[in-house]
C-alpha cells in the first residue's frame, strides 16, 4: 500500500532523516518509535506533504506522493493528525470535523460531509451535537477531536502521530484499542508513531525504529524488545531503567 | 427572534429604505445617506477578507483601478460603463491574482501580507499621478458628460436614482457576505487564519481559497470605486486609491465590527458622519483632521473594543438570545 525508498531529509547541513526505506501492507498497524528528534515526525511530514523530500520516492496505492501539496495528498486517501492537537477553535467542533469531511474527500456535498462527520465524531465518542464547541474540550477530547477530524478525510492510510502524549493509562489504553478498532472496523491501515513503548506495543503488527534519522531495527513488537540496539539507544543505557523497561515491554507484549 | 420575525424585520426594514428617497426629499441627506451606503459597500467587501485575517492595505489600488478604467475607457473610447465597470473589475481581479499568487503560494503572510499589498496601493496611486496625461494626475478626473442617453452613461442628476442604485449594490455586498459566510468557504478560510497546516491537513487547498476570496474582495471594491466615481462624477487619486483610503477601509471596517455583516455598514456611518461632521464644525481648518482622529481611534478599538462596535453589541445580546426559547 506504502512503499518508500531511499527518503532523505535535509535542513541545510543537518540530515533530520537519512536513507530510509520500508513498506506498509493494507490493514496493518505500523509503529514508528525513536527518541525525540529521531526523525519520526520529519518523515510524517513528509508522507502528508507538509515538507518535500531532498530525495527519495514514496509511492501510494501505485503513485508517487512525494512532494506533491499536502490537500492533494490528502484527497489521495491518506489523513494524519497531528503530535499536538491543532484544532481550529473558531470552528464548532462539527465544524471542525465537517470541514476536513468537505475538503478532504473531493468536496463533493455538503450533506455527504455532514455524514461523514457525525460517523467519525461517533467513532472517536465524540458528541455529534452541531454547536459544541472546541474550548469545551480537554487534553483527551481534542486528540479525540484531531483523530475525528483525519478519519472524516477519508483516509485508506492514517498517519497517527504520537497521539497518546498528555493521557493518562486508561485514556491511553482506550486510546489504543480506538486505533485498533479503526483498522478493523473501518479497514484503515495505520502508521503510529508514539512516545509511549509500551502501549504502542500491544497494539501493532510490525514496528520500526529510528535513530538520528536512520531505521535501526524492523520487526515484530516482541523482537525489536528484545533487540540490544533498540534498548540501548531508545531506552537509554542506564542498566536498571533499561531492564525495567524492557520487562515492561515484554509484559505488555505478552512474550 | 424566530427566524419568520427576523425576515419580517428584514422585509420591513429594506420596504423603508426603499421607500425612503420618495417621502424625504432633502438632497444634502440623500447625498450622505449615498455615500454612506457606497462606502458601506467598499467596506463590506474589504471586510471579506479582513475578516479571515487577510489584512489588506491594498484595497485603495483595487477601488482605483475600478474607477479610473471605467471613466479611462468612457472619456477615451466611449466606451459605456456597462461594460467599463465590468472591465474595471476585471482590471482588478487580475491584479488581486497577480499579487495573491505569489503571496499565498509562498505563504506571505501576517504583517508582510500587509506590507506587499501597501505597495500595491502606493503602485496604482503613483500610476495614476505618472499617467497625468490621461489621469490628470492628482488634479483629479472628470468623465465626460453625457449630452443624451445618460442611462448608457451611467449618468444620473437625481439623487432619487443614485440612492436606489446605491442601496442595490449594498445589498448586493450583504448578500455575497451571507453566501459566503454560509458556504463551507468560510469554514475553510476560518481554518486556514488559525492554522495553515492543519487546514491542509484537512485537505484544504490554502491558496486557492485564498485567492478565491481575495478575487471576490478585488472585483467588489473595484465596483465600489466605479460606483462611487460615476455618481461623483470626479475622483483625484486620493479619494480613491492610495494608502489613506486603504487606511479609512480598515479602520471603518474594525470600529463598526469585521466579524458581523453589518459592521462594515456601521463603520460607514461613524466615519461618513465624523469627516461631514467635522468638514462643515472647522471648514478647510479640519482638512486631515478626520486621519488623524480615525488613527487614535483605531488604536482604542483595536486595544478595548476589537470586535467593533456592533460585534461587541451583537455579543452582549447573545445571552439573552440563547436564553429565550428558540424554534
Amino acid at each position: 500500500m506504502l512503499e518508500v525508498q531511499g527518503l532523505v531529509k535535509r535542513f541545510g547541513g543537518f540530515t533530520a532523516v537519512n536513507n530510509v526505506s520500508f513498506r506498509v501492507d493494507r490493514g496493518e498497524i505500523l509503529g514508528l518509535i525513536g527518541p525525540n528528534g529521531s526523525g519520526k515526525s520529519t518523515i510524517f511530514n513528509m508522507l502528508s506533504g507538509t515538507q518535500a523530500p531532498t530525495s527519495g520516492s514514496i509511492v501510494f496505492a501505485g503513485a508517487e506522493i512525494g512532494g506533491l501539496a499536502p490537500h492533494r495528498i490528502i484527497n489521495g486517501g491518506i489523513g494524519r493528525t497531528f503530535q499536538i492537537p491543532r484544532p481550529f477553535r473558531r470552528l464548532t467542533i462539527f465544524e471542525n470535523v465537517s470541514l476536513a469531511g468537505f475538503y478532504g474527500q473531493g468536496r463533493h456535498s455538503r450533506a455527504k460531509a455532514e455524514q461523514a462527520a457525525e460517523r467519525a465524531l461517533a467513532m472517536v465518542g465524540l458528541p455529534t451535537d452541531r454547536h459544541a464547541a472546541v474550548d469545551g474540550l480537554g487534553a483527551a477530547g481534542l486528540k479525540k477531536l484531531e483523530l475525528a477530524k483525519a478519519l472524516a478525510t477519508g483516509p485508506r492510510l492514517l498517519l497517527a502521530d504520537e497521539s497518546l502524549g498528555g493521557l493518562d493509562e486508561a485514556e491511553m489504553d482506550q486510546a489504543a484499542d480506538m486505533l485498533r478498532k479503526i483498522r478493523d472496523d473501518l479497514g484503515i491501515t495505520i502508521i503510529w508513531v508514539e512516545h509511549i513503548m509500551g502501549v504502542l506495543m500491544r497494539v501493532v503488527d510490525r514496528v520500526m525504529v529510528l535513530d538520528h534519522g536512520e531505521k535501526i531495527s524492523e520487526g515484530s513488537p516482541s523482537a525489536v524488545a528484545g533487540d540490544p540496539r533498540v534498548i540501548e539507544v531508545y531506552l537509554g543505557t542506564d542498566a536498571e531503567t533499561t531492564q525495567a523497561a524492557a520487562a515492561e515491554a515484554r509484559r505488555r507484549v505478552g512474550g | 427572534m424566530t427566524s419568520q420575525g427576523r425576515l419580517a424585520a428584514w422585509g420591513i426594514g429594506l420596504a423603508a429604505l426603499v421607500a425612503l428617497p420618495f417621502v424625504y426629499r432633502d438632497p444634502y441627506h440623500l447625498h450622505i445617506l449615498v455615500l454612506i451606503l457606497i462606502w458601506s459597500f467598499a467596506y463590506t467587501s474589504w471586510s471579506m477578507m479582513g475578516r479571515f485575517g487577510l489584512v489588506s492595505l491594498g484595497h485603495g489600488g483595487f477601488m482605483g483601478v475600478g474607477a479610473y478604467v471605467t471613466a479611462l475607457l468612457w472619456n477615451h473610447l466611449g466606451l459605456t460603463p456597462w461594460i467599463g465597470i465590468p472591465i474595471g473589475m476585471a482590471a482588478a481581479g487580475l491584479l488581486a491574482l497577480l499579487v495573491g499568487y505569489p503571496c499565498f503560494r509562498f505563504r506571505i503572510t501576517g504583517h508582510y501580507f500587509v506590507l506587499v499589498t501597501l505597495a500595491l496601493s502606493g503602485i496604482v496611486l503613483q500610476v495614476i499621478t505618472a499617467t497625468r496625461d490621461y489621469t490628470g494626475g492628482s488634479l483629479g478626473y472628470t468623465p465626460n458628460r453625457a449630452a443624451t442617453n445618460r442611462l448608457l452613461a451611467l449618468q444620473f442628476d437625481d439623487k432619487t436614482t443614485w440612492y436606489l442604485i446605491a442601496l442595490a449594490v449594498w445589498l448586493a455586498g450583504l448578500a455575497i457576505w451571507h453566501w459566503v459566510d454560509r458556504s463551507m468557504s468560510r469554514q475553510a478560510l476560518e481554518a486556514i487564519s488559525e492554522d495553515e497546516d492543519a487546514a491542509a491537513a484537512a485537505g484544504v487547498d490554502v491558496t486557492a481559497e485564498k485567492l478565491k476570496i481575495t478575487l471576490i474582495s478585488a472585483l467588489m471594491t473595484a465596483l465600489a470605486g466605479a460606483v462611487y466615481c460615476q455618481y461623483q462624477m470626479f475622483v483625484t487619486p486620493d479619494t480613491v486609491s492610495g494608502i489613506s483610503v486603504s487606511l479609512q477601509m480598515v479602520f471603518a471596517a474594525i470600529v463598526g465590527g469585521l466579524y458581523v455583516s453589518l459592521g462594515p455598514t456601521v463603520g460607514a456611518v461613524i466615519t461618513i458622519l465624523l469627516a461631514e461632521t467635522l468638514r462643515i464644525g472647522f471648514g478647510t481648518r479640519a482638512v486631515g483632521w478626520d486621519n488623524l482622529v480615525y488613527g487614535v481611534l483605531l488604536v482604542l478599538f483595536i486595544i478595548f473594543l476589537p470586535k467593533g462596535i456592533l460585534g461587541s453589541v451583537l455579543e452582549r445580546l447573545k445571552p439573552q438570545r440563547k436564553a429565550s426559547p428558540s424554534p
